[in-house]
C-alpha cells in the first residue's frame, strides 16, 4: 500500500501543479522585460560592494560638479535626511513599529550637541565626545520611551508615540522658564529662540567649516550607518526584526523575544536619529523648535516609503525625491518646468493606446486655447493677470486663463481640480479620457494661479501628503520594496 | 478653597469635553469597525469650524447677520455637519477602501498624509492668519449663572448641543436598523457582509456620522473660543484621540466619558498645577500613558481576547 | 519510584471569561513516547499547546517539564527550555524565504549581540555559519521535498503540504526535547497524510523527538501513537492505547452523540 501511494522522484520535467512547476513559475513571473528590466535584474543580482558603489562614486563627485548652494540643499540636506531615514527603516521597516514621534530623537540628538558644543552655553566639546553624547542620549530616551511602550499594539504605540513627539516640541519651546525645585531657573534650550550659535563639529582637531567638508563628513557617517545596518540585517537580530514584523506571535513562539527586540528596534531607530541629529544642529549652527515638528515627520515617513520600508537602498533614491523635488519647486521657474514635465509625463505613460493619448493631449490643448481666445474677445478681465517669468511661463499664458483677481476663482478651481481627480478614478473608457481633458486644464489653472505661489510651504507639503495617499493605494511597497504578502 | 475658580475651571472643562467628546466618538465609532485611526478626523473637524465661518459669513456676517441670531447659528451647524460627513466620506471611499485588505500599516500611512494634505491644503486656500467667528456680536455676552457657576451662552450651547447629539447617536447605534448593522459590522465585518448586510454603505455611514459630529465640534469650539487656523485640527484631533482611547476605544459611552475627563484635566491643569496653560498638553499627554498602563482597555473598553 | 515524565501537566485549569475551556486536566509525556491528542473540535486542543507554550498561563495547575515548572514563563523562554510547536494554521514568516524561516527561528539558541553582528566580530560570524547548517541539515529532512533552490524561495510561494513540512522544520530547527505538533496532516490528502505519518515515527526514530500531537486523522493517529488521550470539553474522558480510547464508549459519544440518537 505504502509504494503505491508514495509519490515518486520528481522528473526532469516540471508537472503543472505540482511543486517545482509553481516554483517556476514565480521564477518565470519574476522576469522583467525591456531596459527597466535589465536594470532591475542588474541591480538584483549586483554583490552588495558594487551597488554601494553605485551609489557612493557618482556622490563622492558630487561636491565637484555643483555649487556650493546646490551642494547644500540637494546634497548634504539629503543625505541628513536620508540617515534619517535609515533609522526609522529599523523601527518602521524592519520591525514594524509605527513610531510617531521618531523626530523628537532626532531633536533629541541636535539640542544634546549643542548643549556641550556652543557658545550659546559656553561648552565647547569636541566632536567625537559630543556626538557620541548624542547618540547615546537619544538611545536611553529611546530606551525610557520604548519601554512601558513595548507592550503596546501598533495603533497605541502610534499614538503615544505622537504625543510623545508634540510633548518634545512643547518642552523644547518653553524650557528656558522652567523652575526646577533646585537648581531654580534654567536655560535648557533657548526657548522658542532656540539654541544658537553652535559650534562647527571638530572632529579629532579637524573642524568642518565648509559645506563640502560637511558633506564630506555627512557622506561618511551615512555610508557607514549603512554598511552596519546592512550587517545587522543579515544578522540573527535582522532576522527576528523580519520576523517580529511579518508574525509577533509566531515569533515570540519561535524563541524570539518579541518585547524585547521591538525595544532593541526602537532604541536603535533613536540612536541614528540622534546622530543625525547631532550632525544637523552643528550645520545648521543652531537648533531651532519649529525643525522638528510634525511637517518633518512626514516628510522622512514619505522618504521611507517611498522608497520601500526595509530597503536601504530605498531610503537614498525617497530622500533624493523627497527632498529634490520640492527644492526644485523652490524656484517658480524650475518649478512650473518640474510640473509641466510631470503632467506630460504621467499624461505619456498613463494614457494608452496612442489615438487616446492624442486625443488627450490635442484636446486639452485646444480647451486652452479656445478658453484664451474667447477670454481676450468678450471677457478681457479672465487674461489679464501676469504670467510669470520664464520663456515656459509666457508659452503657458497663450494657453492658460490668467484672472486679474485669481485667488476666489482659483480656490474653487482647486477645489474642482481635487474632485475631477477624484471623479476620475471611478470612470473607465471613454468616459474617463473625455474627463481627463478639462481635468488637466483646470489642474494647471489651480497651479498657474494659486499653488504656484506657495510651493515654498503650503503646496509641497500638501503634494508630499497626497503622495503618500497616492502611494499606499497604487504601490505600498515602494520604490525598492518587495511586494508583500499578508495574512489578514 | 476659591469656589469661583473652581466653577469656573469645571465649566470650562466640561464645555471643552463636551467638544473633544465629539471628536472622540468619530475616532471611537471608525476604530470601532476597521480597526483604524483616521488621523485625518482632527482635519475634518477645522474644516468644519471653517464651513461654519463661510456659512456665517455667506449669510450676512457676525455684526449684521441676514437672519435670526439662532437661525444662522442652527445653520452654520448644519452647513458644518453636512459638509464635513460629505467629506468624511470622500475621504474614506478614496483613502481608506482601497486599502481595506492592506497591511495594516497602509490606511495609518495613507490616514496620514490625507492629514497633512487638508491641512496644507486648508493654509494654501484659507491662509495663514487666524480667522474670528465674532461670538459676541452675533450671539452676545449674556451669561447665566447659579450660585458660584457661570456659563456664557456659548457654553451653554455646546454642552446642551453637544449632550443633544450624544444622546441621539446612542439611540441612532442602539434602536435602529442602520445602527445595528453598524454594531454587527464592527464586530465581524465578514459574517456581516454574509448575512446580508451592505458593509460598504455601513462604512460610508459610520464616517459620515462621525465626520458631521467633528463638524459639529469645530463649530463649537469656535463659537466658544473664537479663533480658528488651519492648524487646529492638530492638537484637537490628537486630544480627541486620547479620549478615545482614554475611554475605551470603540466605545461611545467610553467616547464620552474620555473626553469629559480630558477636558476636565486640561481645564484643572491650567488652573492649579505649575506652568500649568503652557504645559498642559503634557499633562494631558501623561493622563493617556498612566491609563493605558494601567488598564490598555481604556476606562470603559472590553480587554480583547482572541483565538489563537 | 516512577520515572519523571519529560513533560507533566497536572491539575490544570483555563478558562476564557466564564467558558471552562480546560478542566483539571492530568497530561504526562515521557521521553520518546509518542502521545496523540484527539478530540471534537472545540475540545480544548489549541488551548492545550497554548498553556503549555505560555501563551497564556494556566487559572489553575501546574507544567513541569522534565522536572522544572514552566508556568509563567514567556513563550520564547518556554522555547528555549525545549518545547517546540507547530501551528494548526500554519504561522509562518511568509515574506521571508524559506532557509530564513529556519534560520530565524534559531535566535534562542544563539547569542551573539547586535554589537557583533553590526561589527562583524568573530563570534556573530562563526553563530552564522553554524545557524546556517543547521537550517539546511533540518530543511534536508524532508528528502526531495524542500530542497536546494526551494530554500531561496519566499515562503509564499511554496505549496501547502510543503509549508506543513516548513513548519515542522522550523520547529525542529529549535532544537527542542518536545515537539507540539497541532494537526500536522490537517488539509492533505491521503498520499501525504501518509508521508506525514512517515515523517513522524522518522521524527521519532532519527530525530530523536518527543512528540505530542493533536490529530484528527484516526488513520494517522492509530499509525503513530504509543499513548492516545481524548478529551472533550476541556476534560479528559480517556486515556491508553488506541485501540482501548477508540472504543471507548465515552469517546464514541464525544464524536458521534449518544446511541439512542442514532436510530431514525
Amino acid at each position: 500500500m505504502a509504494d503505491e501511494l508514495t509519490p515518486q522522484v520528481p522528473p526532469d520535467q516540471p508537472r503543472i501543479g505540482v511543486d517545482e512547476w509553481v516554483a517556476s513559475v514565480e521564477g518565470r513571473r519574476e522576469r522583467y522585460r525591456g531596459p527597466v528590466g535589465w536594470a532591475r535584474r542588474a541591480w538584483d543580482t549586483a554583490p552588495p560592494a558594487v551597488r554601494l558603489l553605485a551609489f557612493l562614486v557618482p556622490a563622492a563627485i558630487f561636491p565637484l560638479v555643483t555649487t556650493e548652494g546646490n551642494l547644500f540643499r540637494y546634497g548634504l540636506i539629503t543625505l541628513v535626511y536620508a540617515l534619517l531615514g535609515l533609522g526609522l527603516n529599523v523601527t518602521v521597516g524592519f520591525a514594524g513599529l509605527l513610531d510617531l514621534g521618531y523626530i523628537a530623537f532626532f531633536g533629541f540628538g541636535a539640542y544634546t550637541y549643542g548643549f556641550v558644543a556652543s557658545t550659546h552655553t559656553g561648552r565647547h566639546w569636541q566632536a567625537e565626545f559630543a556626538i557620541l553624547l548624542a547618540i547615546a542620549v537619544a538611545a536611553l530616551v529611546g530606551l525610557i520611551v520604548g519601554f512601558p511602550s513595548r507592550r503596546l499594539v501598533g495603533d497605541y504605540l502610534a499614538i503615544v508615540t505622537l504625543f510623545f513627539g508634540q510633548a518634545f516640541v512643547v518642552f523644547v519651546n518653553n524650557a528656558n522658564r522652567i523652575d526646577f525645585p533646585f537648581i531654580g531657573h534654567t536655560d535648557l534650550t533657548g526657548g522658542a529662540n532656540g539654541l544658537d550659535n553652535i559650534d562647527p563639529l571638530n572632529v579629532f582637531g579637524w573642524v568642518v567649516n565648509t559645506t563640502k567638508e560637511y558633506y564630506w563628513f555627512t557622506l561618511g557617517a551615512f555610508t557607514l550607518v549603512m554598511i552596519l545596518l546592512y550587517f545587522v540585517s543579515e544578522s540573527r537580530t535582522g532576522r527576528a526584526w523580519k520576523a517580529l514584523r511579518e508574525d509577533p506571535l509566531a515569533a515570540e513562539v519561535m524563541s524570539m523575544p518579541v518585547n524585547r527586540l521591538k525595544l532593541m528596534a526602537f532604541v536603535f531607530g533613536a540612536a541614528i536619529a540622534g546622530f543625525a541629529g547631532a550632525i544637523y544642529g552643528s550645520v545648521q549652527t543652531g537648533a531651532f523648535p519649529g525643525d522638528f515638528d510634525v511637517g518633518l515627520l512626514i516628510t522622512i515617513y514619505a522618504i521611507v516609503i517611498l522608497g520601500g520600508a526595509g530597503s536601504l537602498a530605498g531610503v537614498i533614491v525617497g530622500a533624493l525625491i523627497v527632498n529634490g523635488v520640492p527644492e526644485l519647486l523652490r524656484d517658480p521657474n524650475q518649478a512650473e518646468w518640474v510640473f509641466y514635465t510631470t503632467l506630460v509625463l504621467l499624461v505619456l505613460v498613463k494614457v494608452r493606446p496612442w489615438q487616446k493619448l492624442v486625443a488627450v493631449v490635442g484636446g486639452t490643448l485646444a480647451l486652452g486655447f479656445a478658453l484664451v481666445a474667447i477670454a481676450n474677445a468678450w471677457f478681457p478681465r479672465w487674461t489679464a493677470g501676469q504670467p510669470g517669468e520664464g520663456k515656459l511661463a509666457h508659452w503657458v499664458s497663450h494657453w492658460m486663463l490668467l484672472p486679474s483677481h485669481p485667488t476666489q476663482i482659483a480656490n474653487w478651481a482647486y477645489a474642482l481640480t481635487i474632485a475631477l481627480i477624484l471623479v476620475l478614478t471611478l470612470l473607465r473608457g471613454w468616459a474617463r479620457t473625455i474627463v481627463m481633458i478639462p481635468t488637466i486644464y483646470v489642474a494647471a489653472f489651480a497651479w498657474e494661479n494659486l499653488l504656484l505661489e506657495q510651493t515654498a510651504g503650503a503646496t509641497r507639503f500638501l503634494l508630499l501628503g497626497a503622495l503618500l495617499v497616492v502611494l499606499m493605494n497604487a504601490r505600498p511597497q515602494g520604490l525598492f520594496g518587495t511586494a508583500r504578502v499578508e495574512i489578514v | 478653597m476659591n469656589w469661583s475658580l473652581f466653577w469656573d475651571l469645571t465649566v470650562s472643562g466640561v464645555t471643552l469635553g463636551s467638544v473633544y467628546a465629539l471628536v472622540a466618538l468619530g475616532y471611537s465609532m471608525v476604530y470601532g469597525i476597521l480597526k483604524l485611526l483616521n488621523f485625518a478626523h482632527g482635519d475634518v473637524y477645522m474644516i468644519g469650524a471653517f464651513m461654519g465661518w463661510f456659512a456665517l459669513h455667506w449669510l450676512g456676517g457676525p455684526v449684521n447677520p441676514s437672519a435670526a441670531a439662532w437661525l444662522v447659528v442652527v445653520l452654520m451647524f448644519a452647513f458644518a455637519m453636512v459638509a464635513c460627513g460629505g467629506l468624511g466620506v470622500v475621504i474614506e471611499r478614496f483613502a481608506y477602501r482601497p486599502l481595506r485588505n492592506a497591511p495594516r500599516i497602509a490606511p495609518l500611512i495613507s490616514a496620514l498624509g490625507v492629514s497633512f494634505f487638508l491641512q496644507n491644503s486648508a493654509l494654501l486656500l484659507f491662509g495663514a492668519s487666524f480667522r474670528d467667528y465674532d461670538t459676541f456680536h452675533l450671539i452676545g455676552g449674556k451669561t447665566y449663572s447659579y450660585k458660584d457657576i457661570f456659563l456664557s451662552v456659548p457654553q451653554l450651547l455646546t454642552i446642551i448641543s453637544a449632550v443633544a447629539l450624544m444622546i441621539g447617536l446612542t439611540l441612532l447605534v442602539a434602536r435602529t436598523k442602520i445602527g445595528k448593522a453598524m454594531r454587527a459590522t464592527s464586530f465581524d465585518r465578514e459574517a456581516a457582509s454574509m448575512m446580508g448586510i451592505d458593509v460598504d454603505r455601513v462604512i460610508a455611514s459610520t464616517f459620515f456620522i462621525g465626520s458631521a459630529l467633528a463638524g459639529a465640534a469645530g463649530v463649537m469650539f469656535a463659537l466658544v473660543f473664537g479663533q480658528i487656523y488651519h492648524f487646529m485640527g492638530f492638537l484637537a484631533g490628537l486630544k480627541g484621540f486620547t479620549a478615545a482611547v482614554i475611554g475605551g476605544i470603540g466605545s461611545i459611552p467610553g467616547a464620552m466619558l474620555g473626553g469629559l475627563l480630558v477636558g476636565l484635566a486640561e481645564s484643572y491643569a491650567t488652573g492649579y498645577l505649575p506652568q500649568g496653560s503652557t504645559f498642559q498638553n503634557l499633562y494631558v499627554f501623561a493622563l493617556l500613558i498612566a491609563i493605558i498602563l494601567v488598564r490598555p482597555q481604556g476606562l470603559l473598553g472590553k480587554a480583547d481576547v482572541k483565538k489563537v | 519510584m516512577a520515572e519523571r515524565h519529560l513533560l507533566e501537566l497536572s491539575g490544570v485549569d483555563k478558562s476564557f471569561g466564564g467558558l471552562a475551556v480546560l478542566s483539571d486536566l492530568d497530561l504526562h509525556v515521557d521521553e520518546g513516547e509518542i502521545v496523540s491528542v484527539i478530540g471534537p473540535n472545540g475540545a480544548g486542543k489549541t488551548t492545550l499547546f497554548n498553556v503549555i507554550t505560555g501563551v497564556y498561563g494556566p487559572d489553575e495547575g501546574e507544567i513541569l517539564l522534565d522536572g522544572e515548572s514552566i508556568v509563567g514563563l514567556e513563550p520564547h523562554q518556554v522555547t528555549n527550555r525545549g518545547v517546540a510547536r507547530t501551528f494548526q494554521t500554519l504561522r509562518l514568516f511568509l515574506n521571508m524565504t524559506v532557509r530564513e524561516n529556519v534560520m530565524a527561528v534559531q535566535y534562542g539558541e544563539t547569542k551573539a549581540t547586535v554589537f557583533e553582528s553590526m561589527f562583524r566580530l568573530p563570534r556573530a560570524r562563526r553563530e552564522e555559519r553554524e545557524i546556517r547548517r543547521r537550517a539546511e541539515e533540518k530543511l534536508s529532512f524532508f528528502g526531495q521535498r524542500l530542497v536546494g533552490y526551494r530554500w531561496d524561495q519566499p515562503a509564499y510561494s511554496l505549496s501547502y503540504a510543503n509549508r506543513r513540512r516548513l513548519e515542522i522544520a522550523r520547529a525542529m530547527a529549535t532544537e527542542p526535547r518536545i515537539l507540539l505538533l497541532d494537526e500536522p496532516a490537517a488539509g492533505m490528502n491521503p498520499s501525504e497524510t501518509h508521508e506525514i505519518a512517515e515523517l513522524i515515527g522518522k521524527l521519532r526514530e532519527e530525530g530523536k523527538y518527543t512528540i505530542l500531537v493533536i490529530e484528527h486523522d484516526m488513520h494517522v493517529v492509530e499509525g503513530i501513537s504509543d499513548r492516545v488521550v481524548a478529551l472533550d470539553h476541556g476534560v479528559k474522558i480517556a486515556e491508553g492505547s488506541f485501540d482501548d480510547v477508540a472504543t471507548d464508549p465515552r469517546v464514541v459519544e464525544a464524536y458521534l452523540g449518544l446511541r439512542r440518537a442514532e436510530t431514525k
